[in-house]
């Protein structure tokens, strides 16, 4: 570990800090926060949100499935978990990947029956090699047709990037409607302030339109983003396939 | 001179004919020098509206060169006796978006620091109009008596258009004149590149813009061109003759006021 | 990229306009950016109220600046980051250096961040010899080209494929010399493959950041290519490098900003990725950097507080300015000769390197009003180049005839009686010169006009004169 004084000597932070201060007609050493900045972080204000994604919960599936096809991801409706594996079969098939996928190390997806297909499956970090990765989601957000992934030591982040192919699980119960339900969520499953090292809205697959503004797939991402979108209403305990 | 008398701005409780509003108009040094034509129109056209308009004679800029190259000073010394000059009037009008803009938008930044001018500069800004818009906004004008036998495009001027919201105005009006379609320009509300002092300043740049202008102009196949300000009107009038183009080039006012056959058009040679 | 051409505007502009290859490439602004812009905005129905939104909470945070900046810190710190204060350019390059030297780093992988281009991070690194290679695909193009970027967002908007593939024939070794590399296609797969070796070998991974959150410690980073991730996902150290304006308070204010950014930007409704970087890895982690620094730099913008370009610390970088401006559609980024084009370079650059460096940028502007427009933000950027104009005015740095003319003409201006009488005069001459064609082909001391464009002539008499004429008519 690199010692951050060591590095930065504090004469620069007090002298922004008081420059700051100063310009904006204060005085120049350390204040306490005013309470709209204290209550502005404690209970972070809304804002304005898009009636768009406001809507029953079935019209958010239908937004969350129209949105991200416009942005080319492509996306599939499974009626339960038990048809993921075949989808993902499914769609390397068509696609004329290798059978060959990188699971994330996450029991609603390694705990799949991946034996009923004549996929390989293996699980842990992407690699240079490794062409096809399945991950879970931790949300969907209709809004734009983004899916939120965290990393975590079930959801390493290298999944999402490296591979060609990017296959997302994601629930019908994650779809929300706005990024601020998101937000919700997280501080509900992790506390307040608290934030994985990677939390990543992925909307579409890679692109870049940096030759000529053309238009391209899979800059130095995912050529495809495949997204399986499982109806889970009627399951009770999700990633505990029967 | 003797002006009419002043009318107060309450029509509304006088019992006899409704006084008509007394309006000021402020002509601007580019109509004033190079296209009385213009000003003409504009009498024309506010007197059929129902006003009584007022030229003051001692009027002369608003100040805009100065102010838009960071005089401050000067700018100040140009515009503030305009201030008292149209104190009494209902309304002030002038036929460009720009000037009208100045005095509606920047005379309050400009005089910002004279606690003694914020009244009046205040008042100024909110009787001031461009022509256009105050015949149909203020006016209600819903059309005009006047004929022109062809096509017109229409330019946005920028100041008219961002400062003011002068957009459909003119077109409303226009849809009313017999015998005249609009060719609507590709890029209508693309700046010509007059923009002042930047036209001599960086005229390279300025070419290139008003050269992207005028090959959309020709591109609309209209007979006519107009817009609402004389700036970006010599801009793109110059530029088309420039180019060996003989298009019909006029104030839009000068349309409306069906004042097309008391003279040439901006840099028009006289018809034979 | 310190030192500027800014003061040699006129002779860029000059250069870019007789540059076909270059006005052939501004001519792709319009369908690529400006269209996609208004579509988008057009499916959004709380796209202005996002905007006053976006704006408000900016505001918000500048009055607080200090607060939100110290509350950041505080967050990254308690996540196992660090947070470097840097007064300027040259501390932030010798941060970053010193945190290289530490990790004994011999390659430095860079995702795009304008920051860094400000603080010149490349060239000096490179003199250390650390090898730094540029991951997004147009920051990597005109890095082999050897050129500083020409716009915003789209740094490489400038470059044809051609020369994109002539630059890779040149510096990717060892592959098939007749291999096609006609198409955009080509090229990508390419580069995809030759990024992919980089990434595996990186030491530090440097990206910008759009956002930092106050409330969690995080660093945002919004991109399309996926670039920016791997860049800081695969090296051990992750540097975000970030101007102190860039602080907002909360993931929702975030969120907000995000509404309007890409959709003013590119005309996206998101770009495909936005990456919330909290920390290095978490001990349980498999993989992410080990360690997570954030830069955090003023170099010139606490100075910026409290005077009348503080409303210029809101913008977010999205380049719609640039986009629809249409002196920047003439000449192009280069042009303006430093890092920031377009309006909001007008604006920023002179307080970052002097309005006596860069004093043109803010007069190189009709004031149309486009970029305020279609400002996310609502920075009223035509009236801060008038600021500079106006500074410029106080210090004497215009040319000296520009100044004694408007003198003179404002002196000509207050007195009525002389102005009209000198314009009575002007009027019949130019008419006269005018002929029967009323237009002036040349005219000396007008040659910044007639240059380009005729002179319309005066119809003759002045307006005023024509109405004292026909009201004495009228009384008699």
């Amino acid at each position: 570990m690199t010692d951050p004084s060591s590095l930065s000597p504090s004469s620069s932070r007090s002298a922004v800090l008081g420059r700051i201060r100063k310009n904006l007609g204060r005085a120049a050493g350390p204040q306490d926060a005013p309470a709209e900045v204290v209550t502005r972080l404690a209970n972070p204000p809304r804002n304005v949100m898009p009636a768009r994604g406001q809507i029953p919960h079935d019209q958010q599936l239908n937004l969350f499935v129209k949105m991200a096809e416009d942005v080319n991801a492509s996306v599939r409706r499974v009626e339960n978990s038990d048809a993921i594996v075949g989808e993902v079969s499914r769609y390397l098939a068509e696609h004329n990947q290798p059978a060959v996928v990188r699971l994330a190390p996450d029991a609603t997806i390694t705990g799949l029956d991946w034996n009923k297909t004549t996929l390989e499956t293996s699980s842990g970090v992407a690699g240079p090699l490794d062409m096809v990765s399945v991950t879970p989601a931790f949300a969907g957000v209709a809004e734009t047709g983004s899916l939120m992934l965290r990393s975590s030591p079930d959801q390493p982040y290298t999944l999402n990037m490296l591979p060609d192919t990017h296959i997302v699980v994601v629930r019908a119960s994650q779809i929300v409607g706005t990024y601020e339900e998101v937000w919700s969520l997280q501080r509900q499953s992790q506390g307040r302030g608290t934030m994985p090292r990677t939390f990543l809205w992925v909307t579409g697959p890679s692109r870049t339109g940096d030759i000529e503004q053309t238009l391209q797939l899979g800059a130095h991402g995912p050529r495809r983003l495949h997204i399986i979108l499982v109806d889970d209403t009627g399951e009770t305990s999700v990633g505990q396939p029967d | 001179m003797s002006f009419a008398p002043s009318s107060t701005s309450t029509p509304s409780s006088t019992p006899d004919p409704t006084p008509k509003p007394r309006v000021g108009l402020f002509v601007t040094c580019l109509v004033d020098m190079f296209r009385p034509t213009v000003g003409f129109s504009a009498v024309k056209l506010l007197e059929e509206a129902g006003c009584v308009v007022d030229v003051p004679m001692e009027q002369v800029c608003c100040g805009q060169p100065a102010f838009n190259a960071g005089d401050l000073a000067s700018a100040r010394k140009v515009a503030k006796p305009l201030i008292a000059m149209f104190a009494d009037h209902d309304y002030v009008v002038a036929p460009s978006g720009s000037c009208a803009g100045m005095m509606i938008k920047h005379f309050p930044e400009l005089f910002a620091n004279d606690p003694e001018m914020a009244e009046p500069v205040k008042a100024l800004a909110a009787k001031t109009w461009e022509l256009v818009s105050f015949l149909t906004d203020v006016m209600k004008l819903q059309g005009v008596a006047a004929a022109f036998d062809g096509s017109i495009t229409y330019h946005d001027s920028c100041s008219g258009l961002r400062e003011l919201k002068v957009k459909e105005q003119p077109r409303k009006l226009l849809r009313s004149v017999t015998g005249l379609s609009i060719n609507e320009l590709q890029e209508p509300e693309t700046c010509c590149g007059f923009g002042g002092t930047f036209c001599v300043k960086y005229p390279e740049i300025s070419g290139k813009m008003v050269g992207d202008k005028t090959t959309d102009i020709k591109n609309s196949g209209a007979d006519m061109l107009l817009a609402g300000d004389m700036g970006c009107l010599m801009n793109m009038a110059g530029k088309l003759r420039r180019e060996g183009s003989d298009m019909e080039v006029r104030h839009v006012a000068e349309v409306l006021a069906d004042m097309t056959m008391a003279a040439p058009g901006i840099a028009g040679s006289e018809k034979g | 990229m310190e030192n500027s051409t800014s003061p040699k505007f006129k002779q860029n502009a000059h250069d870019a306009l007789n540059d076909a290859s270059l006005q052939r490439a501004l001519g792709r602004l319009k369908t690529g950016f400006k269209d996609k812009r208004t579509a988008a905005i057009a499916q959004l129905p709380e796209f202005e109220q996002l905007r006053d939104a976006a704006r408000d909470i900016k505001n918000h945070t500048l009055a607080n600046l200090d607060h939100y900046l110290t509350a950041f810190e505080a967050n990254v710190i308690a996540n196992g980051g660090h947070v470097h204060w840097c007064a300027d350019a040259e501390e932030a390059r010798q941060t970053v250096l010193k945190i290289c030297q530490d990790k004994d780093a011999k390659s430095v992988l860079k995702g795009k961040s304008m920051i860094s281009e400000e603080i010149g991070l490349n060239a000096f690194l490179e003199k250390q010899d650390l090898k730094v290679v540029e991951t997004d695909l147009g920051e990597y193009i005109i890095q082999l080209r050897n050129e500083p970027p020409s716009h915003i967002i789209a740094p490489a908007i400038h470059v044809h494929k051609e020369q994109v593939a002539d630059s890779f024939r040149a510096t990717h070794k060892g592959r098939d010399i007749n291999r096609p590399l006609d198409e955009p296609r080509e090229l990508l797969d390419e580069a995809r493959e030759v990024m992919r070796e980089h990434f595996f070998a990186a030491d530090v991974g440097i990206t910008g950041a759009n956002f930092l959150i106050a409330e969690t410690g995080t660093s945002v980073i919004v991109t399309n290519e996926g670039n920016g991730d791997l860049t800081q996902t695969l090296s051990k150290v992750h540097i975000a490098i970030a101007s102190l304006e860039k602080v907002v308070p909360t993931l929702e204010d975030a969120s907000t900003i995000l509404r309007v950014l890409a959709r003013s930007a590119t005309g996206q409704e998101m770009s495909s990725y936005t990456t919330f970087s909290t920390g290095p890895r978490r001990t349980e982690d498999l993989d992410g950097p080990e360690e997570y620094h954030v830069i955090l730099l003023d170099n010139g913008r606490s100075n910026m507080l409290g005077t009348e370009f503080q409303d210029m610390l809101r913008c977010i970088r999205c380049a719609a300015c640039m986009n629809h401006c249409p002196v920047y559609g003439a000449v192009g980024g280069h042009a303006y000769g430093w890092v920031y084009p377009g309006p909001m370079g007008s604006v920023l650059t002179p307080s970052l390197i002097g309005v006596e460096e860069a004093g043109h940028l803010p007069n190189a502007s009709t004031f149309c009003g486009k970029c305020e427009e279609v400002c996310p933000m609502r920075i009223p950027l035509p009236k801060m180049m008038r600021h500079w104009r106006e500074r410029e005015f106080e210090k004497h740095l215009g040319p000296q005839s520009m100044r004694f003319g408007i003198q003179a003409w404002a002196w000509m201006a207050s007195q009525p009686k002389l102005y009209q009488f000198a314009t009575g005069i002007a009027a019949r001459a130019l008419k006269l010169i005018g002929g029967s064609k009323r237009a002036i082909r040349k005219l000396p001391l007008a040659s910044g006009w007639t240059d380009i464009r005729d002179l319309p002539a005066p119809q003759g008499k002045t307006f005023k004169q024509l109405w004292a004429e026909q009201q004495a008519a009228k009384k008699a």
